[in-house]
């Protein structure tokens, strides 16, 4: 086996940056950034299984992003009894029946013979279809939305172990990539790019507004968290003690120490994920997959099914962004869907990839850590060299703006970044071998 | 009788009109990423932020023109500044088209590779627009405010519903026509219109006939940044300017391109209109006109409100999603999907 140094410097290169980062500013920010450096390099591993082993072009990353965040909630927030009671069963009669209208939709579409009168069954029973559902939706969402409106007002999650979160979030995310790709995925690859992009809009916005799922924009506080508080620890004498003897206050200890653990889960579920990736992409099933994007009509040809291979793939990848989804909600203890904006989820985890290198699996994950250090620290760096350039400048407006415009400097950086990687080194930093 | 008219006056307010600028916006815009599909065959991602540039440099020009006293009152300033808004921009994508995206097309890069380009300049623009102008809301528009306003309409015709008319909605329609009408003209009458068109459907026949690219996609270029900062400046004269809500642009923009059908200009138009009034028709509360034509007992309890006004982007990708199902090349037949 020979051992690629270049990857092993490239890698290297990640872990002094983000030390650096711990002893030049604090150890807290050093592990803020490991831990979603984490997170985002799952995200791109599931990415690069759509884009790098199949060549599916999905840019809808942020919903399923925000699936996975949805997961948390309906999962570990406690449920709210007299929500539940107001019109918890109404609305699961509501969703029963939109699901119902689609479905017959679906089976008209299909047994009906095309034409005039097809497409007239298919307004009409629709046209039916919303106005029942609405009929039964609207009472129930106002019934539930009406109880104690300011800190619930939503129906809650089932209470169980937030940790279990994180498969469901995969698996809500694989149902929802199997609706959209069993409708979208037959398309050329730029308008695959602009459904994924619309269905994304589609579902943060559903998130936004539907107040009864997930309290909308007034956000959910407070989600369980799947170790203690720093508060608690702080109150522990056992830990003081241990933070004493290593000499540490114990304040910084309980957050260095409740950021450690976090780094520690996300690491194992990283590996995890990546070790059944790097098994899929070696296999025979991986070699097939690659075959199918390299060229599809011969892999047809030679009897491969590339439609279910595309969906297998799209669901596989999106379950586990879903699962990253669901970890960084639990990260952040809260969901606000108002924060899920396509630069940061869906373009951001692009750049990872590509710059990464696509098709890599390693790639990713360095590409994943090395740009959200990169997205963290471009602010202060722009900072430092901003007040470099303009120290010799006389105070006034225009010193001032150009101040104040450093923190816009990340989103210009990571477009530069993208289009030189791009130019001078097309296959990534950790090229597919 | 009058209720009639009240219904009929009701519509025209607040869905008509709203609809007809809007649609005017979208068109321009959809006209813009349309024509980058038919030369340079890739969807342009980065489309709405060059219309935030555009809009920000003629803001900037509307300024220093309101700062030294230059007005073209009752017209807001912002048409003054304009031209050098359009200037500006086209170096802009020139530049842009020379340093990233001539590369691509010298190799024949693979569509989808420059849409990821296309991806890094989004980024880019954006964060240039942010850096110079700041990412809050900026309002330039001035001049008279109103063509016809609510409460004279009221006096005028005696009718309880008012109908409004902004100057914004009225210079938004008027520069459309123009502007589509000096396209079409463009496109159909000059000898460097009919290159760009034979470019677009057959680009080695074109080759062969002696047309310039390198020509033809600069004049595209031009064009483009002209079509991408009107659309932009109309917008942000009848709403405002902020430059999330351009990048966020880029989606009703496409929806409409597409649903015209991509590559297509009169599609693009068609396409504009048909995502703005299924927006606006599908998210408006209909309970006042209702009640203007139904007898009493049948008024409507609630607002009659299909879905809420926050769903204005998923109406347009509802609609995109549909037709790219069951209709792939557009309504227009454009390019195959």
């Amino acid at each position: 086996m020979n051992i690629n140094w270049k990857n092993i410097a490239l890698f290297a290169l990640v872990a002094v940056l983000i030390l650096g980062t711990g002893f030049m500013q604090s150890w807290n920010t050093a592990l803020l950034i490991l831990n979603m450096g984490l997170i985002s390099a799952i995200m791109a591993i599931g990415v690069n299984m759509q884009w790098g082993y199949a060549g599916l072009f999905n840019i809808g990353i942020m919903g399923f992003v925000a699936i996975g965040g949805l997961a948390t909630v309906l999962t570990a927030m406690p449920p709210v009894k007299e929500a539940w009671a107001a019109g918890g069963l109404r609305m699961m009669l509501a969703l029963a029946a939109g699901a119902a209208a689609i479905a017959g939709a679906v089976r008209i579409h299909r047994k009906m013979v095309p034409g005039r009168r097809r497409m007239l069954a298919l307004v009409a029973w629709l046209i039916a279809g919303f106005v029942l559902y609405r009929q039964l939706f609207d009472p129930a969402a106002m019934a539930i939305e009406a109880v104690n409106p300011a800190s619930t007002g939503y129906l809650g999650g089932a209470g169980l172990p937030v940790l279990l979160a994180w498969p469901l979030g995969g698996l809500m995310a694989a149902g929802v990539a199997w609706v959209i790709g069993k409708t979208a995925l037959g398309l050329r690859a730029d308008y695959l790019a602009i459904a994924t992009l619309g269905i994304a809009e589609i579902i943060v916005a559903m998130m936004k507004n539907e107040d009864w799922l997930d309290r909308g924009v007034k956000n959910v506080v407070g989600i369980p968290r799947p170790l203690p508080y720093e508060i608690d620890l702080q109150r522990d004498p056992g830990f003081v003690e241990g933070a004493a003897a290593l000499g540490l206050d114990p304040v910084t200890a309980s957050t260095l120490f409740v950021k450690l653990g976090y780094g520690v889960m996300f690491a194992l579920v990283l590996l995890v994920v990546l070790w059944l990736a790097q098994m899929a992409l070696n296999s025979p099933w991986g070699r097939m997959m690659r075959a199918i994007r390299d060229n599809e009509v011969a892999a047809e040809a030679m009897g491969k099914d590339v439609v279910a291979r595309h969906l297998q793939i799209f669901i596989l990848g999106s379950a586990v962004v879903g699962i990253a989804g669901a970890m960084m909600t639990t990260l952040d203890g809260q969901l606000t869907p108002g924060a899920y904006q396509p630069l940061r989820f869906t373009f951001l985890i692009w750049v990872m990839v590509i710059v990464g290198g696509s098709g890599n699996n390693w790639g990713a994950i360095l590409g994943g850590f090395l740009i959200w250090f990169l997205w963290v620290q471009v602010e202060p760096l722009g900072k430092m060299l901003m007040d470099l350039v303009t120290a010799p400048l006389p105070d006034g407006a225009l010193k001032a703006h150009l101040l104040e415009s450093v923190a816009h400097m990340r989103l210009f950086t990571m477009g530069l970044i993208l289009l030189l990687v791009l130019r001078f080194s097309p296959r990534g930093l950790i090229p597919e071998k | 009788m009058t209720d009639l008219l009240n219904a009929i006056v009701a519509i025209a307010n607040y869905v008509l009109i709203p609809g007809l600028a809007y649609g005017s916006q979208l068109s321009l815009g959809a006209l813009g990423v349309t024509l980058i599909y038919g030369i340079l065959r890739f969807s342009n991602f980065a489309h709405g932020d060059t219309m935030a540039f555009g809009t920000m440099v003629t803001i900037l020009f509307t300024w220093w023109f309101q700062s030294i006293g230059i007005s073209i009152a009752p017209l807001p300033t912002a048409l003054l500044a304009l031209p050098f808004g359009i200037v500006l921009t086209a170096l802009l994508v020139l530049g842009t088209d020379r340093v990233v995206y001539r590369f691509y097309r010298a190799r024949r890069a693979a569509p989808v590779i420059l849409v990821i380009v296309s991806m890094g300049v989004m980024f880019m623009m954006n964060g240039l627009v942010r850096f110079i102008i700041g990412p809050d809301d900026q309002r330039f528009a001035d001049g008279a405010r109103f063509l016809i306003k609510a409460r004279e309409f009221k006096q005028w015709t005696g009718l309880s519903e008012g109908l409004a008319i902004r100057t914004s909605q009225a210079i938004t329609v008027v520069t459309a026509v123009v502007v589509v009408a000096l396209l079409f003209w463009f496109l159909m009458k000059t000898r460097t219109g009919k290159s760009m068109r034979a470019y677009s459907d057959n680009e080695d026949l074109a080759l062969l006939s002696g047309i310039s690219p390198e020509r033809v996609v600069m004049i595209t270029w031009l064009i483009v940044a002209a079509l991408a900062t009107v659309a932009g400046v109309l917008y942000g004269l009848d709403k405002s300017f902020k430059p999330f809500t351009y990048f966020q642009l880029l989606l009703p923009i496409f929806a409409s391109a597409v649903v015209g059908g991509l590559g297509n200009p009169i599609g693009a138009i068609a396409g504009g209109f048909v995502v703005a009034f299924s927006e606006v028709t599908i998210t408006y509360a209909w309970k006042k006109v209702l009640v203007y034509l139904l007898p009493e007992d049948l008024e409507p309890a609630g607002l009659a409100q299909l879905l809420s006004t926050d769903y204005k982007f998923a109406v347009s990708f509802a609609l995109l999603i549909m037709v790219l199902l069951f209709r792939p090349t557009g309504l227009f037949r454009g390019k195959t999907a």
